[in-house]
């Protein structure tokens, strides 16, 4: 008889899902999920490795046990493709149930991921992406990384203040690169300063010859870089091979150029360049010697910035959730991240409560050679800086 | 004025480069016939050992570059014996699918391996820095690459025309059945010149890291550049190439000092027109397969 076969497997199949029905809300009471969005693959892997490696050794330190909830990070590489990042994310909300996602290697892949932020209403917390507008494109975005108008506004400054008249600037032609040009303009120019000079690099370029010779050229007191994370050693080794650095044009910049991760293998062409950014593993507190000690036993590397956005950010969900009492409710955890305060690695930081964005001390760095090693050391101090992309409007 | 020296200078070091990395593949597309998108990653590979032996053992930069060379070409060889020879015959469909597909396993296994950021080749310091000749500034490293890649152009076109060597292949290239009959071991040719043509990209991959950078994605990303090099010289010859890549390297140099706003996309513009006018590239052969 066929009939009552079917029924009787369709009673089992019925049951089982019953069965995982009820399961399912009981399971997500005890495990809190992150789902971690980062590229660990193309030209930006470093960037989700670092964050990657951040957290690991975060929960390493602290647990992975809070506020009677277990955390689990689900890890899933979109290789910095907005159209990856978007399907991914869409996948860890609705299959995985996620409560919250995380990481974002790039701009365009933190904005592909805001609209779902929205409509899941679960805290979208963005650890590395840098343009200005990112956290107006969802109520649930938050920033623990930086802005790039925070380190390129205050290297303006700062370059119009200590003598620097005429400046030339290279940029890679791309959002955040236009960004830091941007910002950069315009508080150097109010503070006086010239631009004498206005090159912008395609992102995929594979010789900086001629327009570093354009630079040289045109004689400024310095010269504005702004490159992705990986271009910069190259940057240095040809700024260094044109002689530029012997011509006395200095390299000033956002840190992004110096980053910690590659700093160390530009060779002595680096030294001397000041940039303006939000962390250097040199930072002397000892709160970051500790967190250095403790990456560069974990990963045999040094942390970079990319690293504390990441330390931070999953710091920021800790305390969150210690806050909520283990509500994983999307609009509590975001009203419990508005205002929060801490000592970061990088120094004192806190989320704005209104753009739900960074705030934190930027540093004036010149990298030196310490213990044989390069460095960014830190020489001045911006204290408690908000998004000037915001707060201008 | 020097200025225009400099430019030049930087443009024919830039295009000599071009050439070395790309002069394989003119090899293996223009006179076997077999479309190899894999080419770049046999440049990576000498890249690469180049910065292992430079970096990590401690070798002199100028013994580390011969063996590039000559790993690229082993890797070169055992590859064609193994792989590549089995495709000869195919459809170019499935040598672009197979040698794609070559080339996203080696991006993925160099990544594996050595990591995904760029890595960079300690260089001796004589080779660091620019100096002055007649007020033009003439880079150093720029000037080796120059020198060494006009050597090797110069022994590769006398190879190819005045040798032996040089004869059989061009015999097997033009009519393999008859090359046969006349007692040519035309496999064995294919497999030396494919081998050799890999360990010249493989010396050029050492030689470009200072200056295009070398990461796991370099097969990819230069991979145009490449095709754009045996495209527009035509691949009868290597003259046709090496002409190329000059044109290339100078145009691509004076473009973005001058016009950088344009810079990026005058490589192109010279493609297109080029090949709107010869359809077979500056030296190709009229229509002959």
């Amino acid at each position: 008889m066929p009939t009552p076969t079917l029924s009787r497997r369709a009673a089992v199949a019925g049951a089982f899902s019953l069965a995982a029905l009820f399961s399912v809300p009981a399971h997500a009471q005890e495990t809190f999920k992150i789902g971690l969005i980062v590229p660990m693959t193309g030209g930006q892997a470093s960037t989700g490795k670092q964050i990657d490696n951040a957290i690991k050794l975060y929960m390493q330190q602290k647990g992975d046990t809070v506020a009677g909830k277990k955390i689990e990070v689900i890890l899933k590489d979109d290789g910095a493709v907005p159209d990856n990042t978007k399907r991914i994310a869409q996948e860890l909300i609705v299959n995985d149930k996620v409560n919250v996602i995380a990481g974002f290697g790039v701009t365009p892949a933190a904005l592909a991921a805001a609209p779902l932020a929205t409509q899941a209403k679960i805290p979208q917390l963005v650890m590395a992406a840098g343009t200005s507008i990112i956290t107006e494109r969802s109520p649930y975005i938050v920033r623990t990384s930086f802005t790039l108008a925070q380190s390129s506004t205050i290297i303006g400054d700062w370059a119009a203040k200590n003598g620097i008249k005429r400046v030339a600037t290279l940029t890679s032609d791309y959002a955040p690169g236009n960004d830091a040009l941007n910002f950069f303009k315009q508080n150097f120019t109010a503070g006086g300063g010239e631009i004498v000079e206005e090159v912008k690099v395609p992102l995929q370029n594979p010789d900086f010859a001629p327009f570093l010779q354009r630079m040289k050229d045109s004689k400024p007191d310095a010269m504005f870089v702004f490159v992705p994370a990986g271009q910069g050693g190259n940057f240095m080794k040809q700024y260094a091979e044109r002689g530029l650095d012997k011509s006395g044009i200095k390299v000033i910049g956002p840190g992004d150029v110096m980053d910690d991760d590659l700093l160390n293998n530009m060779g002595d062409a680096a030294l001397g360049a000041v940039t303006a950014h939000l962390y250097s593993a040199a930072h002397p507190s000892a709160m970051n010697k500790e967190f250095v000690a403790a990456y560069k036993k974990a990963f045999n590397n040094r942390p970079g910035f990319m690293a504390v956005g990441g330390y931070d950010g999953i710091h920021l969900i800790y305390e969150a959730l210690k806050k909520t009492g283990g509500k994983t409710d999307g609009d509590a955890l975001i009203e419990a991240m508005k205002g929060m305060k801490w000592e970061s690695p990088r120094g004192p930081i806190s989320i704005d409560p209104e753009t739900r964005d960074i705030v934190q001390n930027i540093y004036i760095r010149k990298v030196e050679k310490v213990d044989g090693e390069l460095y960014n050391v830190e020489f001045a101090t911006f204290e408690a800086v908000k998004d000037s992309g915001k707060t201008k409007k | 004025m020097t200025t225009v020296f400099t430019i030049l200078f930087d443009g024919v070091a830039y295009g000599m480069l071009l050439f070395v990395l790309a002069c394989g593949l003119a090899v293996t597309l223009g006179l076997m016939n077999f479309v190899n998108l894999a080419h770049g990653a046999f440049a990576m590979a000498g890249g690469y050992v180049c910065a292992v032996l430079v970096n990590s053992q401690g070798w002199p930069f100028f013994a580390a570059l011969p063996l590039a060379f000559v790993v690229s070409a082993a890797i070169g060889a055992a590859l064609e014996r193994m792989l590549y020879r089995h495709l000869y015959t195919r459809s170019h469909l499935d040598q672009v699918l197979f040698s794609v597909g070559l080339t996203f396993m080696s991006v993925a296994a160099v990544d594996y391996i050595m990591g995904s950021s760029r890595i960079f080749i300690k260089l001796p310091a004589a080779l660091e820095g620019q100096f002055d000749l007649f007020g033009v500034g003439i880079g150093r490293y720029r000037l080796m690459i120059i020198v060494i890649c006009g050597l090797l152009t110069v022994a590769l076109q006398l190879i190819l025309a005045r040798t032996r060597f040089g004869s059989r292949l061009r015999a097997a290239v033009d009519d393999p059945r008859a090359a046969i009959g006349l007692g040519i071991n035309v496999p064995q040719v294919f497999a030396f010149t494919f081998a050799f043509g890999c360990g010249l990209a493989g010396l050029g991959g050492a030689l470009s890291a200072e200056i295009l950078g070398l990461d796991p994605y370099f097969p990819l990303k230069f991979m145009i550049y490449f095709l754009i090099v045996v495209t527009v010289g035509g691949s009868s010859s290597i003259t046709g190439p090496f002409l190329a890549s000059l044109l290339l390297g100078i145009g691509d140099v004076a473009a973005k000092y001058y016009v950088p706003k344009m810079g990026p996309f005058v490589i192109y513009t010279i493609m297109i027109v080029i090949l709107i006018w010869r359809p077979n590239g500056l030296f190709g052969r009229s229509a002959a397969r």
